[in-house]
């Protein structure tokens, strides 16, 4: 199999890569690239572990060939905190406690953050659907959800 | 395996239709990327069609929509004067996945996928929509309902791609409504499916009906004594019983361990009478 050049940007860095052209997003995000914060749990789409947003849309990385990144914009994990100011949404999951083992949620932050371009201030049944994608085994979902909304309500100047 | 992204679809019939044995189209990838998971899958040539002018885009024309094969579902519940026209469509394809899923998932993808349970199918069926199929040899137009002739078998040829659904505009007093079982609230595959689109003249009485099933036969169903028991009617009860029974009449069911044979083709009944009245509002009937 012969390699494909791709060039993309990743976290606001232009980045090119090689890669075979049966290769996901994940692979190169991860073996390739040194990325290692976009988790891999089903590999079938089903998880959501492996959430990344490509221009602007959270897709599943697992389901993206990395030689479609060509010409993309791609959001990970990494670049979600500013340095070392970390996002509302990073601090809130600290804060509610809306993690356990860790591995679900990259992907969950990377979601809850699409969720919130989109709509700032969304209900819980809209946190619930929007997240129905990611799969957690340890929190029960309640805290993250609490986490979601305390973010979203701090990201619009409503905290207390 | 080779990766190819023409950015015509000449070039991208013209790669499909040459010598090698396995080759496979590349919209959303939400089942391709999938069957790729598995041991033994072959493919010997990848054709990503979404650098192909217009096959991201949703066009609205004198004749209605014209929806690119590489659209993403979401894409389509954003469009505002699609969801207005055409709001059954929009709904089953919006029950696909999980958000990361509707980001990339094409309705395209889902009929040439043509599993028997695909949502947007039925919906696509109802709503008299029509695939565009590039080949070789120029394009062609197919009623949606003749692509799926079986589970995971298209009539699609060698070398055939298809390059946009194309949705009718809607006559006046037009409303359609897709309506699945799931066990759960999100995240599955229909153990039914039922989509209904109705059109009413000024007193609200049905004059043109098509319904549609999924998951209960091999393929996508369409029901025509459904359609005959609604139309001249206002959907007074007599009536919704009599779309009920000729829908689960049409229902060729497997058991599975979503479904029965039995469960399946009640529920048809019973989501066909609902969706009924959800598309009967739609389109403005009280």
């Amino acid at each position: 199999m012969s390699s494909i050049a791709v060039a993309t940007i990743i976290n606001d860095d232009k980045v090119e890569f090689l890669c075979q052209p049966d290769e996901t997003l994940l692979d190169i995000l991860r073996n390739r690239l040194g990325l290692m914060g976009t988790k891999e749990g089903c590999g079938t789409g089903d998880c959501g572990a492996c959430s990344t947003i490509m221009d602007g849309r959270v897709v599943c990385s697992c389901l993206v060939l990395g030689a479609e990144a060509q010409g993309r914009t791609i959001e990970t994990i990494e670049g979600m905190a500013n340095g070392s100011k970390l996002h509302p949404l990073q601090r809130k999951f600290i804060e509610h406690a809306a993690l356990q083992c860790g591995i679900c949620t990259p992907g969950f932050l990377m979601a809850a953050k699409a969720l919130l371009e989109v709509n700032p201030n969304p209900t819980e049944t809209q946190i619930r659907f929007w997240l129905a994608g990611n799969l957690c085994r340890c929190t029960g979902y309640d805290k993250i959800v609490r986490a979601v909304q305390d973010a979203a309500a701090e990201i619009r100047g409503e905290t207390t | 395996m080779r990766y190819e992204r023409p950015d015509t679809m000449q070039a991208a019939t013209a790669l499909l239709a040459g010598a090698e044995a396995k080759s496979f189209v590349l919209a959303g990838g939400t089942d391709l990327l999938v069957r790729m998971q598995n041991d033994d899958f072959e493919a010997d040539l990848i054709v990503d069609i979404k650098a192909i002018s217009g096959m991201a885009k949703v066009t609205e024309t004198d004749d209605g929509f014209v929806i690119g094969a590489g659209v993403p579902s979401v894409a389509l519940f954003e469009d505002t004067a699609l969801v207005a026209a055409w709001p059954g469509v929009v709904e089953a394809a919006n029950l696909i996945g999980s958000t990361q899923i509707q980001g990339r998932c094409t309705i395209v993808g889902n009929l040439c996928n043509a599993s028997p349970a695909a949502d947007s199918v039925p919906a696509l069926v109802a709503a008299g929509a029509v695939a565009q199929v590039a080949g070789p040899s120029g394009t062609r137009d197919v009623a949606v309902i003749d692509i799926p002739t079986g589970p995971g078998k298209t009539s699609l040829a060698k070398g055939e791609i298809i390059q946009a659904i194309l949705l009718p505009k809607p006559n006046a007093r037009t409303g359609d409504a897709y309506l699945r079982f799931i066990p759960r609230t999100e995240m599955d595959i229909a153990v039914v499916g039922v989509a209904v689109n109705l059109t009413l003249n000024e007193d609200g009485t049905v004059i043109a009906a098509r319904v549609a099933l999924g998951a209960v036969g091999p393929k996508v169903i369409l029901v025509d004594t459904a359609a005959k028991a609604v139309i001249g009617s206002k959907l007074e009860d007599v009536v919704l019983q009599a779309l009920s029974e000729s829908c689960s009449a049409a229902c060729t069911p497997i058991n599975d361990k979503r479904g029965t044979v039995a469960f399946r083709t009640q529920v048809a009944g019973v989501l066909a009478r609902r969706a009924a009245q959800t598309a009967y509002t739609r389109a403005g009937g009280k």
